[in-house]
C-alpha cells in the first residue's frame, strides 16, 4: 500500500511549463471570476511556497495574479458555454446514491481525519456529466503535506469496472466546506487520471445550517507567460433520479419524520393511502394559489394558468352508465383473479396433505 | 421461465463466504441463537441495490450482490453492499472469489463493515423460488447463522412502492439440507410443507442523522416527482404477466402425471384391438408387459414439487396484494366520479 507524499512545490512549476494552450485558456476564464472569495486565497497561497522554493517564479507573480480575480464580477453561469477545457458543458448531474455514500464514508472516517476524499465515476455526454458511482480513498492530511493512496484508487476502479464497464473516472469529492491548498494537490493527482476532473464538495460540517453541495472544475488563471495559478470555477449541480430511485428516496425520506429514524415497509393499502394523501396536499397547494390570485394577493401568471387549465381538462368526462360498466367489469376481473388465487393456494395445500399421507 | 445464469456465480460467492467468515469473527452477540427477528437496512443499501439493477439488469437476467453488515442481538444490520459482476461466458479466467476478497479487503481500509451477512438478488415478477436460490442460501446460512437473502422486485417498485423482502431458510429445511437427503421419506419425516420452506423476516430502514439532513437538502433542491405510478389504474399488463407465469408453474406441476395418462391410453387401445380381433375370430394379441414399454414411473422429485408449490404460493400472494390495491383505487375512482355527477 504505497502512500506517495507530494512535495508542495510541484504544482505551480508544471503549469509554467505547460504548452501553448495555457495562455489561450488563461485569457478566457479571466472575465468570469465569480467565486472570488473562496478560491482566490487558494491559488495565492499555493504560489507563495512556489515563490519561496521554485526558482522560475518571479516575485512579481503574486501581485500580478491578484488583480485577475479582482476583475469584473461577471456571473460565470450566464453567457454561452465556455470553449475548450471542460468536456461536458457546465452541468453536473448527481444521483442521490453518491451523496448517501459520501455521507456514509464521512461518518466512518478515521480518528482525527477532518475530511474524507474519494473518486467519482460516471459518464460524460455532450451537454453534461453524469456521476453515477463513487468510492472513498484513504488519505492522510496534515498541515504541510497530503498523501493519497493512489494504488488503492486504481485497484478499486478496476474492481468497479468489472461490474459496470461504462463508468469512467470523472473526478473526486471531498467533505468539508472549503477548498484548501491540499485540494489543489489532490486535484493535480486526479488530472492525471481523467481529462479535466470535477471536484465535488459536500459540506458535512453544516455551515450556515445547510449541507451545501457544490461542484467545481479547475481553470488556469494568471498572467500568461508567468507561473500560473489554479482557480476553481463552480458548475451547476442538478439531481437526476431513475424512476425507481425516486421511489426509493421518497421512502427513505420518511425516516426524517419518525422519532427513532426507523420505518418499516408499508403494506399495500397503506401505500395507496399515502400516495392519495400526497396528491391531496398538492391539490390543496394549487387551490390555495388559485384563491390567492382571485383575492388579488398574488398576481396571476399566465403559464401557471395554462397548466391549471390543462389539469382540469384532463379529468375525463364519462357518461355515468359507461363508467359504471367499466368499473364493474374491472372489479369483476379483480375479484375473479383473487378467487382463482385463493383456490390455487388451497389446492396446493390439499396436495401437500395428500402427498404426506 | 426466465433464464438463469447465476448458478456458478452464486456458488462461487457462497464458497468464498465460507472461507471469508471462517477467518473473521462474527459481530457481537451472534453465537448460538440463530433466530433473526428483524433486518435493519441503511438507506444507502437500498439506493445502491436500486442503482445496480437499473444499470445492469435490463431484461430477465438477475443481478446479484453481497450484503455487508453486522449482527446486534437479534437484529441483523445491513450497512453496505457491493454488486457482483454478471457471469459472462468469455470470462473464463474471471475469478469471482478473488473479486470478492479484494473488494472486501479494500472496503476494510475505508472502515466499511466487512462482515459478510447475506446477499441480494433481483427477481422477475416474483419468481425466485428455485433450486439455485435454495442452495446458495443454504451455504450462506450454514456458514453464517444469521444471513438473509434480500429479494428486490424492480417491476413492482417501478409501479410505485419499494418491494424488498428478506428471506431465510427455516431451521427444519436447514436440517434436511444438511443431510443432503431430498428423498420423499426424509422430507415427510421433517414434516416440511411449502409454507415452511422460507420464512420472511420483517425489514426496517434506518438512517443516521446526517443522512436525514442530506434528505432534507435533496428534498429542497430536486423537482417534485411528476410520476405518480402508484395511483395509475392501467395496470392490467402486470396482472396478465403474473397470471401467465402462474399458469406455467401449474402446468409444470401437472406434467408429472402425463406418463400416467399415456399408460392409460395405451391400455385402452390394446383392449379395443383385442375386441376387434375377437370379433374377427383371430387370436387375441398377447398381453404385453406394460412395464417393459413404459419405464417404471418415477415419483416426481419431492423437492422440485415443493419448490414449485412454494413458487405458486408466492405468485398467489403477489396477485392478492395487487388486486387489493387495485380494488382500492377503483373504489376511489368511483367515489370521485359520483362526486362529479
Amino acid at each position: 500500500m504505497a502512500t506517495p507524499a507530494v512535495p508542495a512545490s510541484a504544482p505551480p512549476a508544471t503549469p509554467a511549463s505547460a504548452p501553448a494552450p495555457a495562455p489561450a485558456s488563461a485569457s478566457a476564464p479571466a472575465p468570469s471570476p465569480a467565486p472570488a472569495p473562496a478560491p482566490s486565497p487558494a491559488p495565492a497561497s499555493s504560489s507563495d511556497p512556489a515563490a519561496a522554493a521554485a526558482t522560475t517564479a518571479a516575485p512579481g507573480q503574486t501581485p500580478a495574479s491578484a488583480p485577475a480575480p479582482a476583475q469584473t464580477p461577471a456571473q460565470s453561469l450566464s453567457g454561452p458555454a465556455l470553449p475548450g477545457p471542460f468536456p461536458g458543458g457546465r452541468v453536473v448531474r448527481l444521483h442521490p446514491v453518491i451523496l448517501a455514500s459520501i455521507v456514509d464514508s464521512y461518518e466512518r472516517r478515521n480518528e482525527g481525519a477532518a475530511r474524507v476524499i474519494g473518486t467519482l465515476l460516471g459518464t460524460v455526454d455532450k451537454h453534461s456529466v453524469e456521476v453515477t458511482n463513487c468510492f472513498s480513498v484513504p488519505h492522510n492530511e496534515s498541515e504541510d503535506e497530503v498523501a493519497v493512496d493512489m494504488e488503492f484508487a486504481k485497484n478499486m476502479y478496476e474492481l468497479h469496472k468489472k461490474v459496470s464497464p461504462n463508468e469512467l473516472i470523472l473526478g473526486w469529492y471531498a467533505t468539508g466546506h472549503d477548498i484548501t491548498e491540499h485540494s489543489v494537490l489532490i486535484h493535480e493527482y486526479y488530472s492525471r487520471e481523467a481529462p479535466n476532473p470535477i471536484h465535488l464538495t459536500v459540506d458535512t460540517s453544516l455551515q450556515n445550517g445547510r449541507m451545501s453541495i457544490k461542484a467545481y472544475v479547475s481553470t488556469l488563471m494568471g498572467v500568461p507567460g508567468r507561473t500560473m495559478g489554479v482557480m476553481f470555477t463552480p458548475l451547476t449541480v442538478k439531481y437526476t433520479y431513475y424512476d425507481t430511485e425516486r421511489i426509493g428516496v421518497d421512502l427513505i425520506m420518511k425516516t426524517c419524520f419518525s422519532p427513532n429514524r426507523v420505518i418499516g415497509l408499508s403494506s399495500d393499502l397503506q401505500q395507496v393511502g399515502g400516495a392519495s394523501a400526497r396528491i391531496q396536499d398538492a391539490l390543496s397547494t394549487v387551490l390555495q394559489y388559485a384563491e390567492d390570485v382571485l383575492s388579488g394577493k398574488v398576481s396571476a401568471d399566465n403559464t401557471v394558468g395554462r397548466f391549471l387549465m390543462s389539469l382540469v381538462n384532463q379529468v375525463p368526462k364519462i357518461v355515468p352508465e359507461d363508467f359504471e360498466t367499466m368499473l364493474n367489469s374491472n372489479i369483476n376481473d379483480l375479484l375473479m383473479v383473487t378467487y382463482l388465487a385463493n383456490l390455487t393456494q388451497s389446492q396446493i395445500a390439499l396436495n401437500e396433505k395428500l402427498v404426506n399421507l | 421461465m426466465a433464464s438463469r445464469k447465476e448458478g456458478t456465480g452464486s456458488s462461487a460467492a457462497s464458497s468464498s463466504s465460507t472461507t471469508g467468515a471462517a477467518g473473521k469473527g462474527k459481530g457481537k452477540g451472534g453465537s448460538g441463537d440463530s433466530a433473526v427477528k428483524q433486518v435493519q437496512i441503511d438507506g444507502l443499501v437500498v439506493l445502491k441495490i436500486i442503482k445496480h439493477y437499473q444499470e445492469e439488469g435490463q431484461g430477465t437476467e438477475v443481478v446479484q450482490g453481497v450484503l455487508l453488515g453486522l449482527v446486534v442481538e437479534d437484529r441483523l444490520e445491513i450497512t453496505n453492499c457491493f454488486p457482483f459482476p454478471q457471469h459472462t461466458e468469455d470470462d473464463a479466467d474471471f475469478d469471482e472469489v478473488q473479486y470478492q476478497m479484494e473488494m472486501m479487503r479494500s472496503l476494510r481500509h475505508v472502515n466499511i463493515d466487512h462482515l459478510h451477512v447475506g446477499w441480494y438478488q433481483s427477481t422477475y415478477y416474483g419468481s425466485f423460488v428455485t433450486r439455485a436460490l435454495l442452495d446458495s442460501q443454504f451455504s450462506y446460512q450454514h456458514a453464517i447463522e444469521e444471513s438473509v437473502v434480500l429479494i428486490y422486485d424492480p417491476i413492482k417498485t417501478a409501479q410505485g412502492s419499494l418491494s424488498l423482502k428478506a428471506y431465510r431458510l427455516t431451521p427444519k429445511l436447514m436440517e434436511v439440507c444438511k443431510e443432503k437427503d431430498f428423498s420423499p421419506e426424509a422430507l415427510k419425516k421433517g414434516n416440511i410443507t411449502f409454507e415452511h420452506m422460507f420464512e420472511e423476516v420483517p425489514i426496517v430502514i434506518k438512517n443516521s442523522h446526517l443522512i436525514n439532513v442530506l434528505m432534507w437538502e435533496l428534498e429542497k433542491k430536486s423537482a417534485v416527482a411528476d410520476k405518480h405510478e402508484l395511483l395509475s389504474l392501467a395496470s392490467s399488463n402486470h396482472l396478465g404477466k403474473t397470471l401467465q407465469l402462474l399458469m406455467d408453474r401449474v402446468d409444470e406441476m401437472r406434467n408429472t402425471s402425463k406418463q400416467q395418462q399415456q399408460k392409460h391410453q395405451y391400455q385402452q387401445r390394446r383392449q379395443q384391438e383385442n375386441m376387434q380381433r375377437q370379433s374377427r375370430g383371430e387370436p387375441p394379441l398377447p398381453e404385453e408387459d406394460l412395464s417393459k414399454l413404459f419405464k417404471p414411473h418415477q415419483p416426481p422429485a419431492r423437492m422440485d414439487s415443493l419448490l414449485i408449490a412454494g413458487q405458486i404460493n408466492t405468485y398467489c400472494q403477489n396477485i392478492k396484494e395487487f388486486t387489493a390495491q387495485n380494488l382500492g383505487k377503483l373504489f376511489m375512482a368511483q367515489a370521485l366520479q359520483e362526486y362529479n355527477n
